[in-house]
């Protein structure tokens, strides 16, 4: 079932503490979709997704509405808009055993629609074998892991075969195996029974590879939505582009073609004034001896050669931030690279967010070779 | 839990990693030996001085036994009056936010402050037939003061804290997103309170009220002034003590107080015994 936001504004508090937690937003998501909100803490992400699960109510000026498919749930109660919901911290009933949680939404339905006790146990097992884990259904809460207790509550929530399922950060309490393992399995559960899901999170990572298109927030503003590929290679603003991974600054003066930052140059086809350049890690190279487009000296301060790149910390006077830069292992080797070695780097290609620009997707994206 | 320490207080285990174990537990059975057992034992020993039959005789004297069915009986009525109101007044502490929340809160204390002789004696002056109260429900037929309705309230009045105090933090504990989640799974609010919120508050419920009723039992400052103290009809049991105490009966006064005693003991232990099996399961058998 797709879900349409019209207008959906919040301020919290009245009179003189009245803040705004959400701008006035609209939002169309598409039936089967996994869509992500990402942003920092205060972005006001959770506060939308309540929102859509009716456990908030949007302002009442803007015309705000709510459609999950034709139908209007602005006005309706939550417990009346059939959406499944995950907490973060699980909020599983604790005196309850798992199978009594799981079936809790099957026994509180009105009697003359409730199955019968045969019929939800054999639907809290199935429930339960898809979460793996049938073998746990007499314990408690508190007797299971963290992760174990996040997929009662995916089942919990599953139990009344909702349209829509709605996440709030529901691995964030998670450690990072289980995360991974529990992601990639969501992932699947959605492929397979097809509802509409938004889920909520501030780890761009786990964004970029769980949705099928991420909404980016910041300080109550949707500010792009995309798929994780364009947002990746074409984000429409400074915040996305700082947001969504790490990133070097270079700051300097343009002059005649060549931006001046202490004793760092660059060659750049820019008009003179005041410049900022946005690289990422993996955009740099490092190199021995400068070349005539660029000369930007620099110290290394830290080496972490874990993964399939090797992470290179690097400083230097003319830097406001120390520089990272990501280098291939042959790179790394044939560099010779240590601790408190002196060289270049060359940039492959820098990004630019000229301030007071209000366009959102067409930003210039200029590249060097 | 103590109990679980106690094996490695006698062995002779070198590494204990917290610190001062026989210090505290020294102390602390020397408190409770001098304030608690020391008294105890005096009651005791004031009983040796009577026979079975002599013993059976004072505690089971007519006029005594009216006196524990209408301590018992108006003993319960506050607990259960207690139990709803209780539950209803940390509820609205905690749940809600409202201007002059930490003063009703400051408030709940009062009658653990307030010197029980004070309470019994603004309750009678309100009640009696000529008081504020008194004079609106005397025309109803309803007599507050000098009855056993009077006895009750004088209980509710000074045990209220005992419900509101050990829900309480019971409930601050519980998070909002519980509630919340029932709700999501379309349980109607008097649904989600019944089988998810309560629940969780049972056994401090069950606590406060056994405390509260507990309490009620022994209560006299408050209830004599406006009991009324009729033979048979408005007499507490705390009053039979104190009758033969100023008869310099102290053997009868003791052993009157002998029954209210192991009334009390037995069902703070029976709730204790409870409660521990609940914890167990909230707590994934680990105790």
């Amino acid at each position: 079932m797709s879900i349409r936001l019209h207008n959906i504004g919040k301020h919290f508090g009245s009179g003189r503490q009245r803040t705004r937690a959400l701008e006035p937003i609209n939002l169309d998501i598409q039936e089967g979709e996994l869509v992500g909100l990402l942003g920092p803490s205060g972005s006001g992400k959770t506060t939308l997704l309540r929102i859509i699960a009716g456990l908030e109510n949007p302002d009442r000026d803007g015309g705000a509405r709510i459609l999950f498919g034709d139908r209007d749930v602005t006005d309706v109660h939550v417990r009346d808009r059939r959406i499944g919901f995950v907490f973060q911290h699980y909020a599983l009933f604790r005196h309850m055993t798992v199978f009594d949680n799981v079936a809790f939404g099957l026994t509180v339905m009105p009697r003359r629609n409730r199955p019968t006790s045969g019929e939800i146990r054999a639907r809290v097992h199935r429930l339960l074998e898809m979460v793996q884990l049938e073998s746990l259904a007499g314990r408690y809460p508190a007797q299971l892991s963290g992760g174990q207790q996040q997929r009662v509550s995916l089942a919990r929530a599953l139990a009344l075969r909702p349209d829509v399922l709605l996440l709030d950060e529901p691995f964030g309490a998670l450690d990072a195996k289980v995360r991974q393992d529990l992601r990639r399995w969501l992932r699947h559960l959605h492929d397979e029974l097809g509802f509409t899901s938004l889920f909520v999170t501030h780890d761009q990572e786990e964004a970029l590879e769980l949705s099928d298109r991420v909404a980016v927030m910041s300080n109550g503003r949707i500010e792009q939505i995309d798929t994780p590929d364009d947002l990746y290679r074409a984000p429409g603003n400074r915040f996305v582009f700082e947001f969504l991974g790490d990133v070097n600054h270079l700051e300097g003066e343009v002059r005649g073609g060549i931006l001046t930052c202490g004793d760092a140059r660059l060659s750049v086809e820019l008009p003179d004034g005041p410049e900022e350049l946005l690289l990422r890690p993996h955009e740099v190279r490092l190199v021995e001896a400068p070349s005539p487009e660029a000369r930007l000296p620099a110290t290394v301060t830290a080496i972490s050669p874990v993964g399939a790149e090797v992470r290179v910390e690097l400083a230097a006077d003319w830097m406001a931030a120390p520089w990272l830069a990501t280098v291939r292992h042959a790179d790394y080797e044939r560099l010779d690279l240590r601790r408190g070695q002196r060289l270049y780097v060359e940039p492959r290609r820098w990004h630019r967010f000229p301030e007071g620009r209000e366009t959102r997707r067409d930003a210039p994206r200029a590249s060097l070779a | 839990m103590s109990t679980r320490a106690l094996p490695f207080a006698f062995g002779r285990t070198p590494r204990r990693v917290l610190p001062g174990f026989g210090l505290s537990l020294g102390v602390s059975l020397l408190f409770i030996s001098l304030v608690l057992l020391l008294p105890m034992t005096g009651l005791f020993g004031q009983l040796a001085g009577l026979s079975l039959a002599e013993y059976w005789a004072i505690i089971s004297d007519g006029r005594v036994v009216a006196s524990y069915t209408v301590t018992i009986g108006a003993a319960a009525l506050a607990a259960l009056i207690n139990a709803a109101f209780g539950l209803l007044l940390a509820w609205v502490l905690v749940r809600y936010d409202f201007p002059g929340k930490r003063l009703l809160d400051a408030l709940m204390d009062l009658p653990f402050a307030l010197p029980t002789a004070v309470a019994g004696i603004t309750l009678a002056t309100l009640y009696s037939s000529n008081g504020w109260m008194g004079r609106l429900l005397e025309p109803l037929g309803l007599q507050v003061a000098y009855t056993w309705v009077g006895i009750a309230l004088a209980m509710a009045f000074t045990s209220i804290p005992f419900v509101v105090r050990t829900v309480q933090p019971v409930l601050e504990d519980l998070p909002q997103e519980v509630d919340e989640a029932a709700l999501t799974l379309g349980a109607t609010d008097g649904t989600a309170f019944r089988r998810v919120i309560l629940p969780h508050l049972w056994p401090a419920l069950v606590t406060g009220t056994g405390l509260a009723f507990v309490r009620s039992l022994g209560e006299f400052g408050a209830i004599i002034f406006i009991a009324g103290n009729m033979p048979y009809e408005t007499e507490i049991t705390a009053l039979m003590i104190f009758v033969r105490l100023q008869e310099y009966d102290y053997a009868g006064a003791s052993a009157i107080a002998s029954v209210v005693l192991f009334v009390s003991l037995a069902l703070l232990l029976a709730i204790n015994i409870w409660q521990g099996r609940f914890a167990r399961r909230l707590h994934g058998g680990r105790g």
